[in-house]
């Protein structure tokens, strides 16, 4: 614990140092949320990044795989029939437990994919922001080998 | 030295579906090498498509993205055949790329 805590502590100072010697522009720096990347557990992922609790729903889709061989390359795909205007995906076992953002202007639909790691079986989670308010689906995926190992 | 990105870009029946494979260690900051030292985080903060200059979508990715990332995503109204796709990408040491891709 107390490690990742240091390792953590690097990185931020890393990142303050890069944004100070401006090799991040203001703009790309602000832009990345920080601190919702940061944020060790789902609720302060959400916390983050504006919402409260995020209300379970069927109109969000997980797609994900029910065991992952590998957990360096665990496919997941989120959509939505919702309006949505942002959507993440979550693994709340990892150390940190956000794995991406999707911002969607108009004329993006509520749909998209990516590869995550998975450092152990945890539960993926789906989140999408509509009208303000966060909803979820989640999934639990068996990881048989982890994806975080040296 | 970043590699291009492979991008494809279809339109099939007015949605234009978006895949990009990006180069890219997408190291965690968790690993340690073999002298136990840890292998600083580098790893794509954020991606932009634009058509025409304006931004169709966007993603942030923290370092669970898996390494060569893999993005799909689909546009319904902000692009079409014959629209030029401009993707970018931004990691946390300040690199980036860039490129292009025409929708077919």
């Amino acid at each position: 614990m107390n490690l990742q805590r240091r390792t953590l502590m690097q990185m931020t100072a890393l990142v303050g140092l890069m944004a100070s010697a401006g090799l991040m522009t203001q703009a790309e720096a602000a832009q990345w949320e920080k601190a919702a990347f940061e944020a060790k557990s789902v609720d302060d992922v959400v916390k983050a990044l504006g919402g409260s609790a995020p209300t379970v729903s069927d109109k969000v889709t997980l797609r994900a795989p029910d065991i992952a061989e590998n957990g360096a390359v665990v496919p997941v795909g989120v959509e939505s029939s919702l309006n949505a205007t942002q959507m993440a995906i979550l693994v709340e076992k990892n150390p940190s437990a956000l794995a991406a953002i999707f911002i969607l202007p108009a004329g993006a639909e509520a749909w998209a994919a990516t590869r995550v790691k998975m450092s152990q079986t945890s539960n993926v989670i789906a989140l999408v922001k509509s009208d303000g308010k966060w909803f979820m689906s989640s999934k639990e995926v068996k990881v048989t080998l982890g994806g975080c190992g040296g | 030295m970043a590699s291009p990105m492979r991008i494809r870009a279809t339109d099939q029946d007015g949605v234009v579906d978006v895949k990009v494979l990006m180069r890219h260690v997408m190291e965690t900051g968790q690993r340690k090498d073999a002298e136990g030292k840890v292998i600083p985080g580098h790893f794509i903060t954020v991606l932009d498509a634009k058509v025409n200059d304006k931004v169709v979508f966007t993603a942030e990715f923290g370092p669970a993205v898996s390494k060569d990332p893999y993005l799909n995503f689909k546009l319904k109204g902000s692009a079409k055949k014959g629209d030029t796709l401009a993707v970018t990408w931004v990691d946390n040491k300040g690199e980036t790329q860039t490129d292009t891709v025409e929708v077919k």
